[in-house]
């Protein structure tokens, strides 16, 4: 089953252009239209997807509806009836969360002396991490410098990312690159024996250290396989379900949930490492997700909720190229290091329109004005509009992108001949939970790391710096929290989760919504109705 | 709406559109999974599953999220499956080969029946990196088996009862640890931030107004792909 008859029309025109494409110069945007272009098209400027939160501290701020309906429900758990006197672990570090950014705080702060655990919602290494296809951006090369990546990095986010927190990031990106290289890391060589690099997205330089086309998964096996070997502790199928503060406002710990007996487990810590991930299974506007099954906002939620600030969660960003077709693929990514290699964006009648190598929130942006102001998008049997990337432009497409390759083959669609169908995919979460360089959320003993953290991407991130936040914070995060290890601490208390409780139902917010919601909701509607 | 065909769910008949994928059907069957699913996009090998056709004597795999139903299949996905796995410190290994050999001797019990080959969803030839790892060749092991997603259905065919995929971790490990040079730019430009080199440069930046950075950046230098 290649391509329906719909989109052969399109297929030829499409065909018809690649020589004389080839050949054509797209200038990059100024400034001012790349912000006109996304005020008006991007989806964070939809007022209709957006609401003011009611409760907490950053209350009067704008948000998705979605993070503002899982952010204004009530615990999983009775606050006063759990008991805190009598944990069911104590340890020093609690680390929640099983990606990246979870192993590398769990194996920091063990390395550091530390005693750890490490608790997630799915399986150890079952996250976003793994999911990562171009690579991981490091300024090492000789002609790259932090300078640049720095630069990069700001100006990608549209200044708005806190700069103090970006220098942690580009300063310490070629200490994480020599750290994954020397636990076993594969990654690419070029034959001079320099480290292959690749370009991307708002780059100034080729700075991507790649793993062919799977280097999330092949450090995320690497990862998994050290916290098994060094038997660091860890439980599967236990998410955090509220953080545990005492009298003083410091952070002592937080409750889990077995999801398989339906037990709650209570943990005190000196302190809790939050890198729980982001946003993406709730569907924001109801774009399709690049996120695994868990990527519920559960971090976002317990530490709202407990009383950190959020930072920038009006800004989420949809990776422009997400699969449309064929529908089984639907939302998933390809990777943006294709556009690095010289694929063309391409409309229903064979036409370029933009430069392919602007940042993420210019071309998905540039691809809806395309398709719901143009009119230029390639439409589906079932309706789904999309713009064509013509892959066939990479040399050796097969090898290089293996595993892309390979995907699309199951459906008879050859890359290396057949453009792909693709449309903005809801990616990653650009905010979160305000930290500072170190890690540290506003409640002292309470970090994040990764995408459940904000300020470092600011209102728009670039390819290959989430894998290196993950990294560099989860780190950073287990070094400055092995200065609480001994620290004494007052009684615990759930008190904030009643008080934050009480301001719900004063809103009069219906009681029998709960949060964090753990996993997606894709039951239908007909079974529901029989669920009496 | 596509047209509903019959598929076994562990052994219960459901109704589910065609063209579904495995993952697809079970929630439009009204599932909640817990396990057996993860990253829903061939990943992280969460969902590995077996299933059989009628008129067909032969056991299919696939993952769940990646593949299509098939008209009157009887399929499970196997969440987890039993493995063993040798520790070790990647920083003490003084002979890889050898440490490879001691940690899973089992290899060469390995019978050569291909079952592992013949089960890999993300068609790795197993056999013939267990061949590898037998011969010390660590470079070719770690090449064949780069696309594993350890989903564990190579352990559960094993004749020799080995878990071939965690072979493959340690080869892969070891491979890249004692083989792959790692340039001395690397070290160069960590030395060069320990000692306090750019974060002037750095600081002179976020000194500046958004107008002046705005400047900077639209005239820097964009390397060509």
């Amino acid at each position: 089953m290649p391509y329906p008859t719909d989109f052969q029309d399109s297929l030829a025109k499409l065909k018809a252009s690649r020589e004389f494409r080839k050949e054509q110069t797209i200038k990059r945007l100024t400034d001012e239209e790349r912000t006109r272009l996304i005020e008006a098209f991007h989806p964070d400027y939809r007022p209709e997807g957006m609401e003011e939160l009611r409760v907490g501290v950053n209350k009067g701020q704008r948000v998705p509806l979605e993070f503002a309906s899982v952010a204004e429900s009530y615990s999983r758990i009775d606050p006063e009836k759990i008991n805190l006197n009598a944990p069911d672990f104590k340890v020093d570090v609690l680390v929640v969360g099983g990606g990246g950014g979870g192993s590398a705080a769990a194996l920091t702060a063990h390395s550091q002396g530390a005693s750890v655990l490490l608790t997630t919602k799915l399986r150890l290494g079952d996250a976003n991490t793994l999911m990562a296809e171009g690579g991981i951006c490091a300024p090492v090369r000789p002609d790259d410098d932090p300078y640049k990546h720095f630069l990069d990095t700001l100006g990608g986010g549209h200044y708005t990312n806190v700069p103090d927190i970006v220098k942690a990031l580009v300063l310490d990106g070629p200490k994480i690159a020599n750290w994954l290289i020397d636990m076993g890391v594969m990654f690419d060589f070029e034959e001079d024996g320099a480290l292959k690099v690749n370009h991307c997205g708002g780059h100034s330089r080729k700075r991507l250290l790649s793993c062919k086309d799977l280097t999330g998964l092949e450090i995320m096996r690497v990862l998994r396989d050290e916290i098994r070997n060094r038997e660091i502790p860890y439980l599967e199928f236990s998410p955090a379900v509220e953080i545990i503060l005492d009298l003083e406002g410091r952070c002592g710990g937080a409750i889990l949930f077995n999801m398989e007996t339906e037990e709650y487990y209570v943990v005190e810590a000196n302190a809790v490492i939050l890198a729980s991930g982001g946003i993406g299974r709730l569907h924001v506007q109801s774009f399709p997700t690049t996120n695994h099954y868990g990527a519920t906002a559960d971090g976002l939620v317990i530490g709202y909720r407990a009383g950190a600030e959020l930072l920038h969660m009006d800004s989420i960003q949809y990776h422009p190229t997400g699969v449309v077709w064929p529908e089984q693929m639907l939302g998933q990514l390809i990777t943006e290091v294709m556009r690095g290699h010289g694929t063309h964006l391409v409309n229903v009648d064979g036409e370029r329109f933009i430069n392919e190598l602007e940042c993420r929130d210019t071309c998905a942006s540039a691809l809806i004005k395309e398709c719901e102001d143009r009119g230029k998008g390639v439409v589906t049997p079932t309706g789904m509009v999309g713009i064509w990337m013509d892959t066939s432009l990479v040399e050796g497409v097969e090898k290089h992108f293996v595993g892309i390759y390979q995907r699309f083959k199951k459906y008879d669609i050859d890359i290396s001949k057949e453009p792909i169908l693709i449309f903005p995919t809801q990616h990653y979460q650009n905010g979160g939970l305000r930290i500072t360089p170190h890690g540290e959320t506003t409640i002292p003993g309470l970090f994040a790391a990764g995408e459940v953290s904000g300020g470092v991407q600011g209102k728009n991130r670039l390819a290959g710096n989430s894998l290196l936040d993950i990294f560099v914070f989860g780190r950073r995060s287990a070094l400055r929290a092995m200065d609480l290890i001994n620290q004494k601490r007052s009684k615990l208390t759930m008190h904030h989760v009643v008080d934050y409780q009480n301001k719900l139902k004063e809103l009069g917010i219906d009681e029998s919504k709960k949060s964090p919601v753990l996993l997606p909701d894709y039951i239908r509607e007909e079974i529901k109705v029989k669920r009496y | 709406m596509a047209e509903l065909i019959p598929i076994y769910l562990m052994g219960k008949k459901y109704s589910v559109p065609e063209g579904s994928t495995i993952l697809g059907a079970i929630e439009h069957a009204g599932y909640q999974l817990i396990r057996g699913c993860g990253c829903r996009g061939g990943f992280c090998g969460a969902c590995a599953t077996v299933y059989r056709v009628p008129g067909d004597h032969q056991i299919k795999v696939g993952l769940a999220c990646q593949t299509q139903i098939e008209e009157n299949m009887t399929l499970t996905i196997l969440p987890s499956y039993p493995a063993n796995k040798a520790l070790y410190d990647l920083e003490t290994v003084k002979d890889p080969v050898k440490a490879l050999w001691q940690a899973y001797p089992e290899i060469f019990k390995c019978l050569g029946c291909s079952a592992c080959t013949k089960i890999c969803p993300q068609d790795i030839a197993v056999m013939d990196y267990i061949a590898g790892a037998k011969r010390g060749n660590l470079e070719q092991v770690a090449e064949l088996s780069f696309d594993c997603i350890m989903c564990g259905l190579c352990a559960s065919r094993c004749l020799a009862q080995m878990v071939p995929y965690n072979v493959a971790m340690m080869a892969r490990r070891l491979y890249a640890k004692n083989t792959l040079v790692k340039p001395d730019y690397v070290l160069k430009r960590i030395e060069e931030v320990e000692q306090g080199n750019y974060k002037d440069e750095i600081d002179e930046l976020i000194g500046k107004d958004i107008e002046e950075l705005r400047k900077i950046y639209a005239g820097r230098d964009i390397e060509g792909i």
